[in-house]
């Protein structure tokens, strides 16, 4: 009992010391660390606007933890959902562009054209590391890189000709969601929104009510147990690192069909995969976990747009104190032992 | 005048969140003796020796060292008192020499650079003087269990210490080692060294030790002179009732055959030969045991049979069907049911709670799911009515498997095992590290699956428990089934001679090793 409580308490104590250390930092700049964060908070939460950036912010940041967090739950560690992202976003992207069909059709298709694409990406390290025993991190990196380097080929060369972005993929294959932009004063809110919840209740269910969760939480812990007991641990491997990948595509997704409605040249990586290894970090790599720490992300990132207009700080030391929550929440370990330290003295 | 104590641990008291230690233990250990602390798993020596070697801090009591009242707040405050621990499970990097083992953290240096010059012929005395015969240049990886313990009493010694715990010793080596360590802690006592040893082998207290305190549930129950007691009354006071040694045991009416291994030949990881070879039946209603040294081919016998390795050639039949090289869960389902040699490794997700631990081969049969989706309910409802049958002392089904001691993890396992009902059980070291009380209770679940017309196979390094358990005893000598015997006509030494090879002269052979 105490130590889900202080599972919980861990995050929110990393949290406040990254804005601790974050307002420090904005003092021996010259900066009112007051005004800063009122004008993080508004620009996140001040009008109904930014309540629908925020949250437009948050969707693609729910798959990426996910998927990382689903991965951490089954003992791998996988890097790649960058490139699992950016291979969903041209999957999506493509369909959505290359076909003309009714809604009901259309939408769906485009988005397990990510979905598979993202798997595809995530059974090359899975299947290695079955086969081979070659090490996902290495994998996935790699994987990264391949990405996207072979989008940026397909925006380019395949999907427009020798422009930096695509066109605009048709109106049937868009999340797009005239309700809640209506009510969230024409914000770029989209129904991923929708889906993103629903992920994150099927990976809950997944992994904590059906077998396969059970088989593949196993496969994680203890892999001489698991073949022990009959499962088939290499194909659990791969499935997990496959359905991980599922839901980094469905991550590319929300960009795709949703954020932007196209796929464009990236001079760099998007940072969303990358940003996903902290929400699910911060998350427990749990499912309402990730779901929290997705949403203040989302809040981190959109709000900090408002902080050099509000409050003259720069947008680089938003960068800063984001920076500085995932290394508290990374060093949990550090919390937990003061948290235990204190106990024992005022015992 | 006062008796001379180079320990005493007075009215020590440990508490855990829940749960209490250790309630008011006294342990004085005397220079020159050799003291046992005898008691079950979980009774708290661990928790005892943790206080003793500043790991823990005790709620009340106090410690003494030479007479002087000393707080011991972490382990090198221990050893600058002159205490020293030889851990179960040895505390050694595998790819370091003996002497970088020994000197790690206490390096000997001239100008800065480790002096190993020194430090081995520093090592090499202590060696001698002991007749540890250690080869100092020795890789750990290259060397014997036994070695290895070795290696770790002379970190101890290197380390200067007069006072040396070990932590059940025996549990790792074979008959002969068991020898040849009692010939070193003898040694050690007559260079006045005191040694405290934890253990429930009664065989060894009877055998080497001055006095022993026995604790029980936490509680310090007696301290008695050795010469005055008996195993009896020393398990006894252990358990806390009268126990059954002699493991009662109708005679055996085998059947048919259930399992049949024919010229078996199996290799270990390294691709080498470990199998090689070998014939075996077992029949329903009969235990088998196989006796061996440690690494003659049993480890691989076993996953081969559970088809956690590949074999090479031959042929395993279970009930007349052909079982060889299929998947572990289409063995499992045929009727095999197989407690692990390593509970940590194989038989348990430690991670896991115990309860969803005692469905890990059957989680996708009915009742625990249905239509691939798991029923907590059915699988709680097992877990709950196999603790209680088989008395796992856990705080609830709910618990962490990691969180119990050994002998409710190996209860557990072996409640698991036997539910299942299988044709075919094979225990591999079922009561390795575990006490007289729970090593009791599980020869009486393995007689009585034998004597509900299953085969069992027992696979045990204790000669004690391949005779007092088995009805046949099949001898395992590199690779191959050397011979069988009946263990009510043979004995230990005949046992002994067998699986040396039956052959002094090579007995003699690895004696100089």
């Amino acid at each position: 009992m105490s130590n889900k409580y202080i599972n919980i308490l861990i995050p929110i104590i990393a949290v406040l010391l990254g804005l601790i250390a974050g307002a420090i930092i904005m003092l021996i700049s010259g900066y009112n660390p007051i005004a800063g964060y009122a004008a993080l908070w508004n620009g996140a939460f001040g009008q109904t606007f930014y309540i629908g950036e925020t949250l437009r912010q948050a969707t693609p940041y729910i798959f990426a933890g996910l998927a990382v967090a689903f991965a951490f739950r089954t003992g791998l560690f996988n890097i790649g959902v960058e490139g699992q992202l950016l291979v969903g976003w041209i999957a999506s992207v493509w369909v959505g562009l290359a076909f003309d069909l009714p809604k009901i059709i259309h939408l769906p298709l485009a988005i397990l054209a990510a979905m598979i694409a993202g798997a595809l990406w995530g059974f090359v390290p899975g299947f290695l590391k079955a086969r081979l025993r070659v090490h996902e991190v290495i994998v996935t990196i790699m994987m990264n890189y391949i990405a996207l380097h072979v989008t940026n080929y397909l925006v380019r060369n395949v999907l427009s000709k020798q422009k930096d972005s695509t066109a605009h993929i048709h109106n049937s294959a868009s999340l797009h969601s005239d309700f809640l932009q209506k009510i969230t004063d024409f914000s770029t809110l989209h129904n991923g929104l929708y889906l993103a919840i629903i992920a994150a209740i099927i990976m809950w269910f997944l992994l904590e009510k059906t077998t396969k969760g059970f088989e593949l939480r196993s496969v994680g812990f203890n892999q001489h147990a698991s073949h022990y007991a009959g499962m088939n641990v290499n194909r659990n491997i791969v499935q997990s690192m496959v359905i991980s990948g599922v839901f980094a595509g469905l991550a590319g997704a929300m960009e795709g069909l949703g954020t932007f409605g196209y796929a464009f040249l990236q001079p760099d990586f998007s940072g969303i995969g990358f940003d996903g290894i902290a929400v699910a970090l911060l998350g427990g790599n749990t499912s309402i976990g990730v779901v929290i720490a997705a949403l203040l992300f989302g809040a981190l990132r959109v709000g900090s747009l408002n902080m050099p207009i509000e409050a003259n700080v720069p947008n680089e030391l938003v960068e800063i104190v984001i920076a500085l929550i995932i290394f508290f929440v990374a060093s949990s370990y550090i919390i937990k032992w003061a948290i235990g330290r204190f106990k024992r003295e005022a015992k | 005048m006062r008796v001379e104590y180079v320990i005493e641990m007075l009215n020590i008291r440990k508490e855990f969140p829940g749960i209490v230690a250790n309630d008011n233990i006294t342990l004085q250990l005397k220079k020159g003796e050799i003291h046992a602390l005898l008691g079950e798993n979980g009774a708290g020596k661990s928790t005892l020796m943790n206080v003793l070697f500043g790991l823990y801090q005790p709620e009340k009591g106090e410690i003494r060292v030479n007479g002087k009242p000393v707080k011991i707040t972490n382990p090198n405050i221990a050893n600058e008192l002159g205490i020293g621990m030889v851990h179960q499970h040895f505390m050694l990097v595998e790819k370091f020499t003996v002497t970088e083992n020994i000197i790690l953290g206490k390096e000997p240096k001239t100008a800065g650079a480790i002096n190993i010059k020194k430090a081995e012929k520093e090592v090499r005395e202590i060696s001698e003087k002991y007749n540890l015969s250690v080869d100092p240049h020795a890789k750990i990886s290259d060397i014997s269990v036994g070695m290895q313990q070795r290696v770790e009493i002379l970190k101890t010694l290197y380390r200067g210490a007069d006072i040396i715990i070990f932590d059940e010793p025996t549990a790792v080596l074979t008959p002969q080692e068991i020898t040849e360590l009692i010939q070193i802690m003898k040694a050690l006592i007559r260079e006045g060294k005191s040694i405290i040893l934890i253990t429930h082998k009664l065989k060894e207290i009877m055998e080497v030790c001055d006095r022993v305190t026995v604790i029980r549930k936490g509680k310090g129950i007696d301290t008695l002179n050795v010469k005055d007691t008996n195993p009896n009354e020393l398990a006894n006071l252990m358990v806390g009732r009268e126990v059954v040694f002699k493991t009662e045991k109708s005679e055996a009416r085998p059947k048919e055959n259930i399992l049949e291994i024919n010229n078996l030949v199996v290799n270990d990881a390294r691709g080498v030969q470990a199998v090689k070879g070998l014939d075996l039946d077992v029949r329903a209603g009969e235990i088998v045991g196989i006796a061996g040294v440690d690494g003659n081919g049993q480890t691989e016998l076993i996953e081969a049979i559970t088809g956690l390795r590949k074999s090479e050639s031959g042929s395993i039949k279970l009930n007349g069907k052909e079982i060889i090289n299929q998947k572990p869960r289409k063995i499992t389902e045929s009727g095999v049911g197989h407690i692990p040699e390593d509970r940590h490794k194989h038989g348990l997700v430690l991670d896991f709670p115990i309860g969803e631990n005692m469905v890990l081969q059957t989680y996708y049969q009915k009742p625990f799911s249905k239509g691939g989706i798991l029923n907590f309910k059915e699988i709680y409802k097992k877990a709950k009515q196999l603790i209680g049958e088989f008395d796992v002392r856990t705080p609830s089904e709910f618990t962490l498997a990691r969180s119990l001691s050994g002998g409710n993890q190996q209860k557990a396992i072996i409640g698991r095992e036997i539910d299942r009902d299988p044709d075919f059980l094979i225990a591999a070291q079922p009561t390795r590290g575990l006490d007289v009380g729970a090593i009791e209770f599980i020869h009486k679940r393995l007689i009585d699956q034998r004597d509900k017309g299953k085969a069992v196979l027992l696979i045990s390094f204790e000669l004690e428990e391949i005779l007092n358990v088995s009805d046949r005893i099949a001898v395992i000598y590199e690779g191959k089934i050397v011979s069988i015997v009946d263990p009510r006509t043979t004995s230990e030494q005949e046992l002994g001679l067998l699986m040396a090879g039956a052959n002094p002269e090579k007995e003699g052979e690895t004696n100089n090793v």
